[in-house]
C-alpha cells in the first residue's frame, strides 16, 4: 500500500485545501445527476409537457403528447416514465397509462420503440426517447405491430384504419375493444 | 490429524514475502513486519458465488487472516457444478455463512465474518474497516453502487479512507480483473460505456412473431403476466412464478410450432443467468487475489489497471491502463467544499455560482439526493422548484449536504458539499 498512500498524499499536496466528498449524507446519485442533465437539455416543444407528480424525484414523471398533425391530431396521450438507478445503463421504462388503438402500443400500455429496448444505447438521452415517441404518433408503423389487429387495420385500408383511430380517441369501441377517450 | 506446522504451512508465501526480488518496491522493508500487516489486514469480498467461492479460498490461503463476505443469495442446485464450497445439503442456505464456514474449517487460522444481505445495507462506516475491497459481482448496478460509495469515501485529509477496489468478472469463456484505486485511476463509472447493453429482443418479435423459443418465454414473462396476473409481483426466486411462465410460454411455443421451451431455459431467460464457466471463474479470481495479496502486501507492483481474459477462440489476454474520464459522473468531478450563509436565500447563492472562476454558472439545475432544489427545464418543474429560489439555504438543504449542479454550457457536471458558515 505505500505507493498508493504517496500518490494520494502528491495529490492532496497539488489539490490544496480543496477536500473532496463529504461523509455520511447521500450522494447524488449518477443516474439523478444524467437525468437532471437530460431535462435541462430537452427540447418539448409546443406539442409535448412533462408533469412530475413529486418535484423531487425527477426519476419518475409523465409526458403527455398532443400531436398536432397526423391521424391522432386532437388527442392527448400520457405515457409515465419511470427511470431507474442503472440508468443510462438501462433504458428508462415508458408505458401509455391510458388503454389506446395503436400499432406501436398495446392494450397494456407497452410501447414499441426500438430505442427503449433492443437499440438503447447509454450515449442515447431522454430526448432521443420522447422525439421517437412523438413520431410514433405521426408515423404509427404496422411492420412492427404490437397492436396485431391495429396494425392489420392500418396495412389493409389505410382510411378505415383512419376511421378506427378516431372511434377509439373518442373513447368508442373498435374491433370489440372499447378505448379510453383521449380528446383533449 | 496430525499438527501442521505453521511455518511450514507457509514456508513458500513467506520466500516472497521475507526477500526482496527484481520488482519490488525500493521503499519496501521485506520480513516479519510485512506478514503481520498482511495478517492484520481486514479484506472484504462482495459476492461468494461462482467467483467469491474461488477468491474466499484464494485468500485464505495467501495469507490472509481477517476476510469479510457479503452475499444475499441463497445455495440453488444449480450452483453446485462451479461452486465448489457447497454441497447438496446447503440447497437453500445462505452463500455467504456457507462459504465462511466451509473455509474456516479448512483453513486453520483464518476468519471469515458473512453477512447476508445486500451491498446497500451498509453504510461508509462498514466498509471503512476494510483495506482492500474485491468484488466477484454479476450485476453492473451493484458494481456501480460500490465503486460510487468508495469515491464517495475517499477524503484527502486520510490516506486510509482510499480502499483499492479490485474488481472480477466473467462470462462464459471471457473475463476482466481491474484495479481501481478510487478518485487516483478510472473508476467503474468511467469505463462503463466498455460494458454493452444485454441483448434485447424487439417487443414487437416478441409480441407477434416469435422465432425462438426464448421469444415464446419472453412473451410469457413481458406480456402475458401482465395480462392475467398483473397484482401478482413477479418473482423469479418463486418456482410457482417461474413455473406458471414455463406453462405459457409452452403454450405459445405450441402455437408457433416452436419447440425447444424448457423449465431450466426459462429460469435463464427470466432471471438473466449469464453463462458460468468454472475455469474461467478459477483464472479470473486468480488474477483479483493475487493483486489483493501484492497491493496488501507491496511485495510486488500491482495491476494497472485493467486485464482482459478472452478465452472463446485459444486464449488471449491484453493488459492496458483504462484512464480516467474527465467528465465521468462519479469521479470526474469530485464535490468541492464551499463555506456558505445558510441565511442566504437559493436564487443568491446561484448568483454567486455565477461569479466563481471554476464554475462561472449561468443557468445552473441543482438538486440535493433528496431534494430538487432548482429545474431551468421543462417548464412545469420549474415552475413547481421556483418557491425555492426565495428559501434560505438553510432551509433547503443541511450542513454539510451535497449539491449536483448542470448548466447547459459545461458538458460536466458539478459537486459542492456546502458546509454552514
Amino acid at each position: 500500500m505505500l505507493k498508493i498512500w504517496s500518490m494520494k498524499q502528491q495529490q492532496q499536496q497539488a489539490e490544496n485545501a480543496e477536500g473532496a466528498a463529504g461523509k455520511k449524507k447521500k450522494k447524488v446519485t449518477a443516474a439523478q445527476l444524467r437525468v437532471q442533465r437530460d431535462l435541462q437539455e430537452l427540447t418539448l416543444g409546443s406539442t409535448m409537457k412533462m408533469t412530475f407528480p413529486n418535484p423531487d424525484d425527477i426519476l419518475n414523471f409523465v409526458l403527455t403528447i398532443e400531436p398536432d398533425e397526423g391521424m391522432y391530431k386532437g388527442g392527448s396521450f400520457a405515457f409515465s416514465f419511470a427511470v431507474n438507478q442503472n440508468f443510462p445503463h438501462d433504458p428508462p421504462k415508458v408505458k401509455c397509462t391510458q388503454k389506446i388503438y395503436h400499432p406501436n402500443i398495446d392494450l397494456e400500455g407497452n410501447v414499441c420503440l426500438n430505442i427503449l429496448r433492443e437499440d438503447w444505447k447509454p450515449v442515447l438521452n431522454l430526448n432521443a426517447v420522447i422525439v421517437g415517441m412523438q413520431f410514433l404518433f405521426l408515423e404509427p408503423n404496422a411492420s412492427d405491430p404490437l397492436n396485431k389487429e391495429a396494425a392489420e387495420d392500418l396495412r389493409v385500408n389505410r382510411e378505415a384504419f383512419k376511421r378506427n383511430v378516431r372511434t377509439s380517441m373518442g373513447g368508442g369501441t373498435v374491433r370489440g375493444v372499447q378505448f379510453d377517450r383521449v380528446m383533449r | 490429524m496430525v499438527a501442521i506446522d505453521q511455518t511450514l504451512r507457509w514456508k513458500h508465501l513467506y520466500n516472497v514475502l521475507t526477500r526482496s526480488g527484481p520488482f519490488s518496491d525500493e521503499d519496501w522493508v521485506p520480513g516479519p513486519e510485512t506478514i503481520s500487516t498482511l495478517e492484520s489486514s481486514k479484506i472484504l469480498v462482495i459476492g461468494a458465488g461462482g467467483l467469491g467461492c474461488e477468491i474466499l479460498k484464494n485468500l485464505a490461503l495467501s495469507g490472509f487472516k481477517d476476510i469479510h463476505v457479503i452475499d444475499m443469495d441463497t445455495i440453488d442446485i444449480s450452483n453446485l457444478n462451479r461452486q465448489f464450497l457447497f454441497r447438496q445439503v446447503d440447497i437453500g442456505k445462505p452463500k455467504a455463512e456457507v462459504a465462511a464456514a466451509f473455509v474456516e474449517r479448512r483453513v486453520k487460522g483464518v476468519k471469515i465474518t458473512p453477512y447476508v444481505g445486500k451491498i446497500q445495507d451498509k453504510d461508509e462506516d462498514y466498509y471503512m474497516q476494510f483495506k482492500i475491497i474485491v468484488c466477484g459481482l454479476d450485476s453492473i448496478e451493484a458494481r456501480r453502487w460500490i465503486n460510487s460509495t468508495l469515491v464517495g469515501m475517499a477524503d484527502f485529509e486520510n490516506p486510509e479512507s482510499l480502499k483499492p477496489l479490485i474488481d472480477g468478472g466473467t462470462e462464459g469463456f471471457k473475463g476482466q480483473a481491474r484495479v481501481i484505486l478510487p478518485t487516483l485511476s478510472s473508476c467503474i463509472e468511467c469505463q462503463l460505456d466498455m460494458h454493452a447493453p444485454r441483448p434485447a429482443v424487439p417487443l414487437c418479435t416478441i409480441a407477434t412473431i416469435p422465432r425462438q423459443p426464448q421469444h415464446c418465454i419472453e412473451w410469457a414473462h413481458q406480456i402475458a403476466w401482465q395480462e392475467q396476473r398483473k397484482d401478482d409481483a413477479f418473482d423469479s426466486d418463486d418456482l410457482e412464478h417461474i413455473g406458471w411462465i414455463y406453462n405459457a410460454a409452452l403454450e405459445r411455443g405450441k402455437q408457433f410450432h416452436i419447440s425447444g421451451v424448457t423449465f431450466q431455459m426459462t429460469q435463464g431467460v427470466v432471471k438473466n443467468i449469464i453463462p458460468a464457466i468454472a475455469s474461467t471463474n478459477a483464472v479470473i479470481a486468480a488474477a483479483t487475489t493475487s493483486e489483493a495479496l501484492k497491493i496488501a502486501t507491496s511485495c510486488n507492483p500491482y495491476l494497472e489497471n485493467y486485464m482482459m481474459y478472452a478465452g472463446e477462440e485459444g486464449v488471449y489476454t491484453y493488459t492496458f491502463e483504462a484512464e480516467k474520464k474527465p467528465d465521468c459522473p462519479v469521479c470526474g468531478n469530485l464535490a468541492r467544499r464551499m463555506t456558505v450563509d445558510p441565511n442566504m436565500t437559493l436564487e443568491a447563492f446561484i448568483e454567486t455560482l455565477g461569479e466563481r472562476p471554476e464554475a462561472q454558472l449561468k443557468k445552473p439545475s441543482m438538486r440535493t439526493e433528496e431534494k430538487t432544489l432548482y429545474q431551468r427545464f421543462p417548464p412545469q418543474l420549474e415552475e413547481q422548484t421556483r418557491p425555492n429560489l426565495k428559501l434560505k439555504l438553510g432551509d433547503l438543504i443541511a450542513d454539510g449536504q451535497e449539491i449536483a449542479v448542470s448548466d447547459p454550457a459545461y458538458t460536466i457536471d458539478f459537486r459542492y458539499r456546502l458546509d454552514f458558515s
